[in-house]
């Protein structure tokens, strides 16, 4: 099974200076009628970047102006990724070319759903934080290089700051590592814990009728 | 040294922990639905793998279905495909479904516990993320993306790592007109929405234990809208008499080795938390959000708050587009909003419990005249036994709509939504942007705040109803 691999990337920042966006604004759930992964980049923030007829919104959404196009790392305000665990949210992100999400926090589960998607969740301190918001308002040739083997971002300053990503997410990125073929590997360990831990649990076996 | 139950639950689950990588945690139970499943059935079938433990698993069809009467096809192609490909996944991988029209259908956070499958101890996801609502039984459950359905399907097994735990302990009585919802959003409303990001919440204190099971639902439930992907509450005799003769608990001697078992799930005496916050329930009025997330809301006899006094430049950035969203200003009272909506059900607030309480609000009465009422039962049990209580003769009497289960108005896919503008009061968890419908505007409130506006068409105070003295 292909699994996302990220190594190093040098892009542009798009600003969205917003705290709490939630998955609902990132995808909202009307989108999440479909049986596949595909076609959910028009998704993405879809009811802030379209009208009502379907037309963009004018003037546009940040990340549908001309300007940012082709920008491929979002610097978002606090715990973003909020509510549900739609992983409809990292697939649209990825479909429309985000790469990495700056913030100086994110919600549990879009960062590990994004983390799967090889989106990079990245937590920042308030004060670089807010450097960056400012360059990617003012300065759109800026851009940030990303290198997750040594988990540092090289700003547009030449500065190289240390970011912090788990070993483990780390490595089955730059591998191209599958995390459920890695589960695999220990099939007689979860064997071994089932026999061990019957439990009570059987869907398929009512004990009583009522 | 001593534990807390979360500790303890995660102890007992974890298979592997291997240096610097996350736990391979055991899950006891995955529940499935239509919406976040497709893909991942999918990917069993791309790489040839089968569900490991089908009896640990069962599915229904809850987010995407209509409300109106089952003998109408769907009829939104979209989702009619997607109710189907659930049945045809379900089928081919052997995975016990409670489909649209079974007598077992409904919010799959309403089925797990009164089917019985919901158990005190176990761990318990599903690719949703008020799956937090488990943990009201002593349970670790937690909500999950798609990519970890597949991997719990193939393997009953997730990679976690550790959470950090967050006690909860709300002491002290509710007053008359005060519920389980006012205490989630009260909490809310104190830590923000991230403020239990990487924990999980314990519940406790006197004012929980005084619960009943579908009240600690109700607050489990959202924990997650207080950034915590779970929270639970240990299990005590109030559970026990919930579970006992459900028809997946456990039977006979193998009851009471289980409950022998469960009274061991309490937090030791002395054990330590990450972080603790203590709520005085003797203080609490009925809780209203007023803004874009579930952590603005305020005591029903407060003001819409003021930007200008935020001292925090993007708190109060976020609270003038949420008011300017939600259309409303500044030093205004809550009370006496008008809304054009009231939805009563949800995983939150659709269990019997719910419908009773507002019922015998809308009992001989009848709803505000243009306001459109709507009741949705959490699941197709929950609708059989209102209707052996005549609950949905007092509703239809009233004015108010009564539908077949499902989740409804609370995430607006199936149809039922508010159109751009219009205001909702409801029982539902989210007042996100367009969440009940594209440009629609939640209030979220308790059954009894919502049945008590649905009288008046303006947000009112369930003190005042008859019976509710203060």
């Amino acid at each position: 099974m292909a699994a996302p691999k990220v190594g190093t990337f040098t892009t542009g920042l798009v600003p969205l200076p917003a705290e709490n966006v939630d998955t609902d604004q990132i995808v909202p759930a009307r989108y999440l009628k479909v049986i596949d992964k595909a076609g959910l980049a028009d998704a993405l923030f879809h009811d802030w970047r379209f009208e009502a007829d379907g037309t963009k919104k004018n003037p546009p959404f940040v990340i549908d102006e001309p300007r940012y196009a082709g920008h491929g790392i979002l610097v978002a305000g606090d715990n973003f990724g909020t509510g549900s665990s739609r992983e409809h949210a990292p697939w649209a992100l990825g479909a429309f070319g985000i790469k990495a999400i700056l913030a100086t926090s994110f919600a549990d589960i879009f960062k590990s759903n994004a983390l799967k998607n090889g989106i990079l969740p990245i937590v920042l301190p308030a004060d670089l934080h807010s450097t960056l918001m400012q360059i990617a308002k003012e300065d759109l040739a800026a851009t940030v290089t990303i290198n997750l083997a040594a988990a540092t971002m090289t700003t547009p300053d030449g500065a190289s700051h240390a970011f912090p990503i788990d070993l483990f997410s780390q490595k089955m990125l730059l591998d191209g590592l599958d995390e459920l073929d890695y589960i695999r590997t220990q099939s007689d360990k979860i064997v071994a814990h089932e026999t061990a831990h019957p439990g009570t649990i059987n869907t398929l076996q009512p004990n009583a009728s009522r | 040294m001593p534990q807390t139950i979360i500790e303890k639950i995660w102890n007992q689950h974890v298979v592997d922990q291997q240096e610097g990588a996350p736990a391979i945690l055991a899950i006891d139970l995955h529940l499935v639905h239509e919406v976040t499943s497709p893909q991942a059935f999918t990917g069993l079938r791309s790489r040839g793998l089968k569900v490991h433990r089908p009896d640990r698993t069962v599915a229904t069809a809850d987010h995407s279905i209509p409300t109106t009467p089952r003998n109408l096809p769907i009829a939104d192609e979209m989702a009619a495909a997607q109710v189907k490909q659930l049945e045809a996944n379900c089928a081919e991988f052997g995975v016990p479904l409670h489909g649209w029209e079974s007598p077992n259908q409904g919010i799959v956070h309403v089925i797990g516990p009164e089917l019985g499958l919901t158990q005190p101890g176990a761990t318990i996801v599903c690719g949703d993320s008020h799956t937090a609502t488990h943990g009201a039984f002593g349970a670790l459950a937690f909500g999950i993306g798609t990519s970890e359905v597949e991997m719990v399907l193939a393997t009953q097994c997730l990679l976690q790592r550790k959470p950090k735990t967050y006690l909860v302990r709300v002491d002290g009585t509710l007053r008359p007109g005060v519920s389980a919802k006012d205490i989630i959003l009260a909490l809310i409303a104190r830590i923000g929405v991230g403020g239990g990001t990487g924990h999980v919440f314990e519940y406790a204190g006197s004012a929980i234990r005084a619960l009943s099971m579908e009240e600690r639902m109700t607050i489990c439930n959202m924990s997650i809208e207080g950034g915590a992907r779970a929270g639970l509450v240990a299990p005590d005799e109030t559970t026990f008499a919930y579970l006992k003769g459900r028809p997946h608990a456990p039977q006979g001697a193998d009851w009471d080795a289980a409950v022998a078992r469960w009274r061991t799930l309490t937090s030791d005496e002395g054990a330590t938390y990450d972080k603790e916050i203590v709520i005085d329930a003797n203080t609490l009025e009925p809780m209203v959000t007023y803004g874009t997330n579930p952590g603005m809301g305020l005591p029903i006899s407060g003001t819409i708050p003021d930007p200008a006094n935020e001292t925090d430049p993007a708190a109060a950035r976020a609270l003038t587009r949420a008011l300017e969203y939600m259309d409303l200003h500044a030093g205004d009272s809550i009370i006496g909003r008008p809304v054009n909506t009231v939805f009563i059900g949800s995983c939150t607030n659709g269990r019997i419990s719910d419908l009773r309480l507002a019922a015998n609000v809308l009992k001989g009465q009848t709803v505000a005249k243009g306001v459109r009422v709507m009741v949705v039962p959490g699941s197709a049990d929950v609708k059989r036994q209102a209707e052996r209580e005549g609950l949905d003769t007092i509703f239809r009497d009233a004015g108010a709509d009564w539908r077949e289960a499902g989740c409804s108005m609370c995430i607006a896919m199936n149809g039922d939504q508010l159109a751009p503008g219009e205001y909702a009061i409801s029982t539902s968890n989210r007042n996100f942007e367009g969440r009940q419908g594209k440009g629609g505007r939640t209030f979220l409130a308790s059954p009894l705040t919502a049945a008590a506006t649905a009288l008046t068409g303006v947000i009112a105070d369930p003190r005042t109803l008859p019976g509710m003295s203060r």
